[in-house]
């Protein structure tokens, strides 16, 4: 088979560079597996690692410190039929950690060699995050201070199933790379060598020193059969035979024009948990089907069942600008915690503006319009106040009449829900208050 | 005729228009206000063999997209404040790889982790120089809805047109604010395809980013095509290696520079509302266009005459836009839901005409009322 290695730009690395050794190894694999060039593509980060690329005749995705495996990803889930080949230093294995977890835990079809060579070669011979506590940096006594990182156990924890630690001069290199290639899933290997122009400057028995460290690290088997899993890129595509269309937008015809009025602004002031958001959805789909334009905007904390929950709708029949309310022209007070947000509102309210109030709350003094519903003895749940003040205030403000909710609720609702809403609904318009 | 009218948020606005234009991979990480996108996409892309991902942090669903788009498919991702930042770096790589791709930034109450769920236009000169190296990008600004669908829509186009980053600057005002839009409100833009195939590409073998004098944009070709594709985000020549010569080096960042500020009038979207007896003209974008159009409404009814520029493309900046329009008046107002970030940008084009500012960003809309007072001290 044809060699893949460009050879209008040889290898460069410092004389007795461990990386030198893999390159060629790596050459070897491709060869013995039958790849062409367009077959594969080998994305690489920052350093001397970062350097592959250049030296293949092949696809090639060089970016940033760390997100080699970032970009690796995105290819292979678009391209699954391409060989994607990760290659990264000990360096972007610290700095892009968060990959390669996701990467092992993922179990896309990706091989990552790591060159660890257990220093920043390129920047001057600082610690990374493999560096034997032994070891002598220009990080000081930095390096000396964390204790170095056994990436293969990491991955392990992480869910990979095929993991490997070789030397760079092991005569099994090529033949493990190859392994590592054809396996169907993530795959990491771990490929120690010596740094010649940084670590082996500052350290007399480099050798000695990195494999002692070696040794006391767990080697594992591959692929360890209690971590096998589906490759991610079937599973994937598997599951997207099964997924039901999405159901495209659904437009609301209007079945009625409403006369030119000025908009109004209604102001639900409730509490979290309490569907505030969806009936004041259920009011604006209503005012649609009569004609109107709507908005709705919500306000609420970050907190999910904690806290106020507050929807501004304003409806118009003609189309709406800015959509905050300046003044309420129907404010439904829902919910202290609702309430409590709005005080100065309500204070401030005009005198045209119809409050309805559960019956319980307390309210600032107002000049508004305040009529009390009693939600509770006519047996509506706190969740079930907003829709029963809709059902209320259709009998005040005639522009969202009793045919017009009906709609609305079953635009939104469905089943169970449905039902159980118009049966409310129904109720509180039958009641005479 | 019976008017009809859906009833959708700026986010699943974005997220319709990203697929009716081929959009077929999308990563993102949940963050409020943009994360229903994320769930829009998750429900409409891999029905259709399209793929939407989580990623482990925003470095990484951006990156995603990054390789993704690589290989040929119409990326996008979206997210606020806090993610932009993480996606500075992707976002200089794909300025410097050409790489096309479409971020969505629904924006937050800043500064930092801020308010999540408060509005506010926080990000808008963190988008245009939130890269290193600082060259230029293409940022629009939704108003609404409606402008959400068109200007994502757009902005794949521009993203393939150019091959670059382009941003759609929304507002947690707009992405979760529900609205009626009208089916004619939804633009049909003709969809363009990934520009470049195997078979117009005459000077094989390959150069990745050697793009001719006219066009200034490198003809795109996927990795895992059958010819040999290099992408890198290091400093390179038209062949994609890394180059040191000061003329390949000065000629690769004049070119991706100039593919986009030459273009600057036409890639210029606004909409303009002159009164020609005006002597004040008042620029806004985004939500804010919505509280400025009421303002200005109210005033032409009590006799002022007031001009509106509605900026849809923030950046490049439409430099000849701004300084014809701000040359027929004798006072200028730019108002922005922030503490002042684009009037920088206005300045630079109102000659002698002093430019007044109003913002602010305590969470709330500025209202009609408050442009109103500025514009009637």
């Amino acid at each position: 088979m044809t060699s893949l290695l460009n050879q209008q730009r040889p290898p460069f690395f410092c004389p007795g560079c461990s990386h030198q050794r893999v390159v060629q190894a790596l050459d070897k694999s491709f060869q013995e597996l039958g790849l062409s060039g367009n077959e594969i593509a080998i994305v690489t980060d920052i350093g001397c690692s970062g350097l592959f690329d250049t030296f293949f005749n092949t696809h090639a995705l060089h970016g940033l410190h760390g997100r080699a495996l970032t970009y690796a990803t995105g290819l292979k889930l678009a391209c699954p039929a391409l060989m994607v080949v990760v290659i990264m230093g000990d360096g972007g294995l610290g700095i892009g950690g968060a990959h390669v977890l996701s990467s092992c835990r993922r179990n896309l079809d990706i091989t990552l060699l790591v060159l660890n060579n257990f220093n920043y070669g390129m920047t001057g011979g600082q610690c990374s995050a493999t560096t034997p506590v032994e070891a002598t940096t220009s990080s000081g006594f930095l390096g000396q201070l964390e204790a170095p990182l056994d990436i293969c156990a990491v991955a392990g924890a992480a869910g990979a199933s095929w993991i490997d630690r070789v030397s760079a001069t092991d005569s099994t290199l090529s033949e493990t790379i190859s392994q590592a290639l054809t396996y169907n899933g993530f795959s990491l290997m771990d490929i120690t060598g010596i740094c010649p122009g940084r670590f082996s400057k500052r350290n007399r028995r480099p050798k000695n020193l990195v494999s002692s460290s070696m040794e006391s690290l767990e080697k594992r088997s591959k692929p360890d059969p209690k971590r096998v899993r589906p490759e991610y890129g079937q599973a994937y595509r598997q599951r997207t035979k099964e997924a039901r269309p999405a159901s495209p937008m659904r437009p609301i015809a209007a079945s009625s024009t409403p006369a030119a009025s000025e908009p109004v602004g209604i102001l639900f002031l409730g509490a979290a948990g309490q569907r505030v958001n969806t009936a004041a959805e259920i009011l604006c789909l209503s005012a649609m089907h009569g004609g109107f334009y709507a908005t709705l905007k919500n306000d609420y904390p970050i907190t999910v069942l904690r806290g106020h929950s507050i929807s501004e709708v304003i409806l118009s029949s003609h189309p709406i600008g800015f959509s905050g309310i300046e003044q309420p022209d129907i404010i439904l007070a829902l919910s202290a915690e609702g309430v409590k947000r709005r005080e100065a509102t309500i204070a401030g309210a005009k005198p045209s503006c119809l409050i309805l109030q559960e019956a319980g709350l307390d309210l600032p003094r107002t000049p508004a319009q305040v009529i009390k519903v009693d939600c509770t003895s006519m047996g509506a749940k706190k969740n079930e106040r907003p829709l029963a003040f809709l059902a209320v205030l259709s009998k005040y403000r005639s522009s969202i009449n009793e045919e017009l909710l009906y709609r609305g609720l079953e635009e939104k609702l469905k089943a169970e829900q449905l039902e159980e809403a118009l049966d409310l609904v129904k109720g509180f318009h039958a009641s005479s208050l | 005729m019976t008017t009809q009218r859906f009833f959708i948020d700026g986010n699943e606005a974005a997220a319709r228009a990203a697929v009716k234009s081929g959009c077929s991979f999308f990563a993102g990480y949940p963050i409020t206000p943009a994360t229903t996108i994320f769930q829009h996409m998750l429900d409409m892309l891999p029905p259709g063999g399209g793929i939407c991902l989580q990623g482990e942090d925003e470095i990484a669903s951006i990156g995603f997209c990054i390789g993704a788009s690589m290989a040929g498919l119409k990326t996008m991702t979206a997210t606020s404040g806090p993610g932009i930042s993480l996606f500075s770096e992707q976002i200089s790589f794909a300025i410097a790889g050409e790489i096309p791709l479409v971020i969505i930034d629904v924006q937050r109450l800043g500064p930092s982790t801020g308010s999540a769920t408060k509005g506010a236009d926080s990000d808008i000169q963190f988008l245009r120089w939130g890269n290193s190296g600082g060259l230029p990008v293409i940022v629009l600004a939704p108003v609404n809805s409606a402008d959400c669908y068109n200007l994502t829509c757009q902005a794949f186009n521009l993203a393939e047109t150019y091959r670059c980053p382009v941003f759609v600057a929304s507002n947690k005002e707009i992405g979760m604010t529900k609205e009626s839009v009208s089916e004619e409100e939804l633009a049909e833009i003709e969809v363009l395809t990934r520009a470049g195939s195997e078979e117009n590409s005459s000077n094989l073998p390959y150069q990745p980013f050697g793009a001719s004098t006219d066009s200034m944009v490198p003809v795109f070709l996927p990795i895992g095509g059958t010819a040999l594709v290099r992408q890198t985000s290091s400093s390179h020549g038209p062949d994609g290696f890394i180059t040191t010569s000061p003329k390949a080096l000065a000629e690769g960042v004049n070119r991706m520079r100039n593919k986009l500020v030459s273009q600057r009038d036409d890639l210029s979207i606004y909409r303009l509302d002159t009164d020609p007896a005006a002597d004040t003209l008042v620029i806004v974008y985004g939500v804010t266009a919505r509280a400025a159009e009421v303002s200005i409404k109210r005033l032409r009814e009590q006799s002022h005459c007031i001009s509106l520029l509605v900026l849809q493309t923030l950046y490049p900046v439409p430099q000849k836009l701004l300084r014809d329009e701000i040359a027929k008046v004798s006072r200028v107002i730019v108002i922005e839901m922030n503490l002042g970030q684009y009037v920088r940008e206005v300045e630079r084009f109102s000659g002698a005409t002093e430019v007044e500012f109003f913002g602010k960003m305590d969470g709330e809309l500025i209202s009609p009322e408050e442009i109103t007072r500025v514009i009637v001290p």
